[in-house]
């Protein structure tokens, strides 16, 4: 591809010029790139927030900040990181880069719907913005918005609480234009089993967007109606129930946990076979699991609320199901490993992520059993076990994913090439420092140390200062895979139409791809996704 | 990608639905004046239940839809009655 | 863009999929109810005597009947019939204008009374009759809410069809206004016995 230096895709081909060709686009590609810059500006300034907290955790006692400005620290942390990144990272971004091309389509169903769904997310990122600076102060609530405390306090809550509402909305306009694109727009001879199984993810994550969102939608509503009338709706002495509130909550933001990993494991099940060169083992399984696992997440919801004085009963039910759920976890995690199994590997950038993410995601997901397990479960609550729990899970497997995904597909969008040697440094800083931090947690988690505090006991000094010392290993990684993809991206070798030799249908159009993906003729399939026979990979 | 249209439904059929979810309504009503203890909220919800699947199968035209509209209303309703059915496990053997 | 792209069948699917996060955004509230109800039976049929039974079965009519005159307006355009078609788009605004002014009679009444969330005559008559009360002005609300969306969007597609924009020959806009309305009919009609006629 000589005449790639000058090629430049979607990037250049747009019928408005300027920043309106971008602003008011209705091109999946474009969208999906906007959604980019804004999930890694996000991402930066969360990771900035985690970089605070785990600072003033050095050491006992206040060290930078005050105990109020260390709530409204993890609290912002959380919301940005869960509602501005992990929620849209994968499925809005690369879902909106890819899953039309992958299911050779030329667009999404509802393109306007996806513009729209950009700008909700862009003002309820704004008004976030604005409740975090304004005045009343950053919310001090925890993400979770708990009442009785949400209703109660003077911070800024009921103007974050409508910023969540609108991301909501977002992932939910999001969710319907997936479900329709993968029902109706499927190319011909793409039947269903043979979807990549990024989009099995992404339409398994975008029913769950669908039907779980709206109820994080109401109860946001309902803690904003709250604020405003003092109705007393979870208030126990006007007939109310507080731990209603912690259901409704769960109902969504359990599911969510699943839309922020699913999608991760389908960028997994792309890369994997990609670089092992051999078709995905249990293609089926691995289809069916990811609508298992969205299935059997709305069924869990209750296990975040074993201390909350739930019944007994209900404890049991929700513990068993939780068991459950590690069924098609560990379905995913076999059929990766013996895909891996007499594969051809390659140890590129994106697979070194992949693998990453296979040991991160394991020990999250043991890590998951213990807390799943009631008995386990009213020792670890509310311990900083919980809080390493879910970054293995949610870092260590949806941003790793991120990461991979970053490294296998930005190629394909940018036309160029990044540097292979920094981008393996950045990994090993990201593996170990990750592993590093949030082991650590995870350790004095058990001990005994509560999450959520600024301050701690003498004895968990060691752990919280080798906890810090990790994340500032995390921070460099951070840095160096950012201007290594960056500098990529802007002067790295071109590359061609295939340089993985991957089999999916985006390898099959120009890097960049240009406006519509496919010329004058719709493709037509007539084989796996994973079925590597005659694809050769272009050099780079 | 098969374009499918529906035959208009003629305004007599509409029409008649319109008179039963009348008469459903009065039902309702009536029944709702006779003491039947936890029973009555149970024949509310059914006559209810009755009436929505009216609405749905003919003012919605649910009835000429293909079979993926169905399966995703199961699909919702599944759901519901999972979201219902597990927060009523705790709140009942508090 | 460049390559004209029609899926009539796609535009209704994602319409249904909307109605479905509308079902689960009033199931919240439904969840709250339920609960709410199995412990306070007897406080809730206290509250539920002090609603209007007469304005609920009114409005239950309303919009019932609205919801015909929209499913016939989806027949009329089917038919080529337009100006059938406008007349029931304006029947159905008008049955949405009566049920939001029948609604606010109701509400002045309610609140006259001193029964509001919040209000300190609430308070003082117990807590499951302020939970009863609490839930009926949000779900209330909040359907009424809809009724003024929906109202609205059949007003701006009955223009539309008037301007030739929507025809026989392309109408899923009037079908997905219609569908919405449909919806709001659907939440009433659990709405109006769960709240009216507890007994």
């Amino acid at each position: 591809m000589s005449e790639s230096t000058t090629y430049t895709g979607f990037w250049q081909e747009s019928p408005r010029p300027g920043i309106l060709g971008w602003l008011l686009s209705t091109d999946h590609k474009r969208i999906g790139i906007m959604y980019l810059c804004c999930i890694t500006t996000m991402f930066i300034v969360g990771a900035c927030l985690g970089l605070a907290l785990r600072l003033e955790l050095i050491a006992p006692g206040v060290t930078v900040m005050t105990p109020q400005t260390y709530n409204a620290t993890f609290t912002v942390h959380g919301i940005i990181m869960i509602f501005m990144f992990l929620i849209p990272s994968i499925p809005a971004a690369f879902g909106n880069l890819l899953l039309p091309i992958q299911i050779g389509a030329r667009d999404v169903s509802f393109p306007k719907l996806n513009l729209i769904s950009w700008y909700c997310y862009v003002i309820g990122a704004i008004l976030a913005m604005f409740a975090i600076f304004g005045g009343g102060g950053a919310p001090d609530t925890g993400w979770t918005f708990y009442v009785p405390f949400s209703t109660q306090t003077s911070t800024n809550v009921s103007l974050v609480a409508f910023a969540a509402f609108m991301l909501g909305f977002s992932s939910i306009l999001t969710g319907i234009n997936f479900v329709t694109t993968v029902h109706r727009l499927r190319c011909k001879g793409l039947t269903w089993g043979r979807l990549p199984l990024f989009v099995w993810t992404l339409y398994a994550t975008a029913w769950v967007q669908v039907l779980a969102t709206p109820m994080i939608g109401i109860t946001l509503v309902l803690i904003i109606l709250e604020r405003t009338f003092g109705a007393g709706l979870f208030d126990a002495a006007r007939g109310g129930d507080p731990i209603l509130f912690q259901h409704l909550f769960w109902i969504y933001s359990h599911p969510a946990v699943y839309i922020m990993i699913l999608p991760g494991m389908g960028v997994i099940s792309e890369v994997i076979p990609t670089f092992a060169r051999k078709p995905l083992f249990g293609y089926w399984a691995m289809a069916l699991s990811s609508l298992a696992i969205a299935f059997a997440g709305s069924l869990v919801w209750g296990h975040h609320m074993y201390a909350s004085g739930m019944s007994d009963f209900a404890i049991l039910i929700f513990s068993f199901l939780t068991f459950i759920v590690a069924i098609p976890s560990a379905i995913k995690v076999f059929n990766w490993v013996s895909t891996l199994y007499k594969g051809s590997i390659e140890l590129a950038p994106p697979m070194l992520f992949a693998l990453a993410f296979i040991f991160n995601f394991a020990i999250g997901g043991l890590g998951g059993l213990a807390l799943g397990a009631a008995a386990s479960d009213i020792h670890l609550h509310d311990t900083t076990f919980v809080v390493g729990h879910f970054h293995y899970v949610m870092f260590g497997g949806g941003g790793f994913a991120l990461f991979a995904a970053l490294h296998y597909w930005l190629p394909k969008f940018t036309g160029r090439m990044y540097r292979h040697k920094p981008a393996v440094i950045s990994w090993a800083l990201l593996f170990v420092g990750f592993n590093i931090t949030y082991m650590a947690m995870q350790a004095v988690g058990i001990m005994g140390m509560p999450r959520r505090y600024y301050d701690y006991l003498p004895q968990f000094h060691t752990l919280n200062l080798i906890s810090t010392i990790g994340s500032w290993i995390l921070a460099v990684g951070l840095i160096i895979m950012f201007v290594n993809l960056w500098q990529g991206a802007r002067k790295g070798r071109p590359v061609g139409k295939n340089p993985w030799g991957a089999a999916t249908l985006e390898w099959t159009i120009p890097s960049p791809p240009p406006i519509e993906n496919f010329g004058a003729e719709d493709p037509v399939v007539t084989k796996g996704p994973y079925e590597f026979k005659g694809v050769v990979a272009d050099e780079y | 990608m098969s374009e499918h249209k529906h035959e208009p439904v003629p305004y007599r059929t509409f029409i008649l639905i319109w008179i039963a979810l009348l008469a459903l309504t009065a039902i309702t009503i009536a029944v709702s004046r006779v003491h039947l203890g936890p029973l009555n909220v149970w024949v509310a919800l059914g006559v209810a239940t009755l009436k929505s699947s009216l609405v749905l199968f003919f003012f919605m035209h649910l009835k000429q839809e293909t079979r993926l509209f169905r399966l995703g209303l199961l699909v919702l309703l599944v759901i519901l009655a999972i979201f219902i059915g597990m927060t009523f496990i705790d709140t009942l053997y508090r | 863009m460049s390559i004209e792209h029609r899926d009539d069948t796609g535009d209704r699917f994602g319409m249904w999929l909307f109605l479905y996060t509308e079902v689960i955004l009033f199931s919240g509230l439904f969840i709250l109810y339920a609960v709410s109800l199995s412990r306070f039976p007897g406080d809730f049929a206290q509250g539920s005597h002090q609603l209007n039974i007469y304005l609920g079965s009114i409005n239950t009519i309303v919009l019932l009947t609205s919801s015909l005159t929209i499913a016939l307006a989806v027949s009329a355009i089917q038919m080529n019939r337009i100006r059938q078609c406008l007349t029931l788009c304006g029947v159905t605004v008008v049955l949405a204008l009566v049920f939001l002014v029948n609604k606010y009679f109701e509400w002045s009444a309610e609140i006259s009374h001193g029964i509001y969330p919040g209000s300190q005559h609430l308070a003082e008559m117990g807590a499951g009759v302020s939970a009863f009360f609490n839930l009926y002005y949000f779900t209330a609300g909040l359907h009424g809410l809809h009724v003024l969306i929906g109202g609205s969007l059949i007003g701006v597609v009955a223009v539309l069809t008037a301007r030739g924009k929507i025809t026989s020959e392309r109408y899923t806009l009037l079908e997905n206004s219609a569908l919405f309305w449909h919806l709001v009919d659907l939440v009433w009609i659990f709405l109006f016995p769960l709240y009216y006629l507890i007994l």
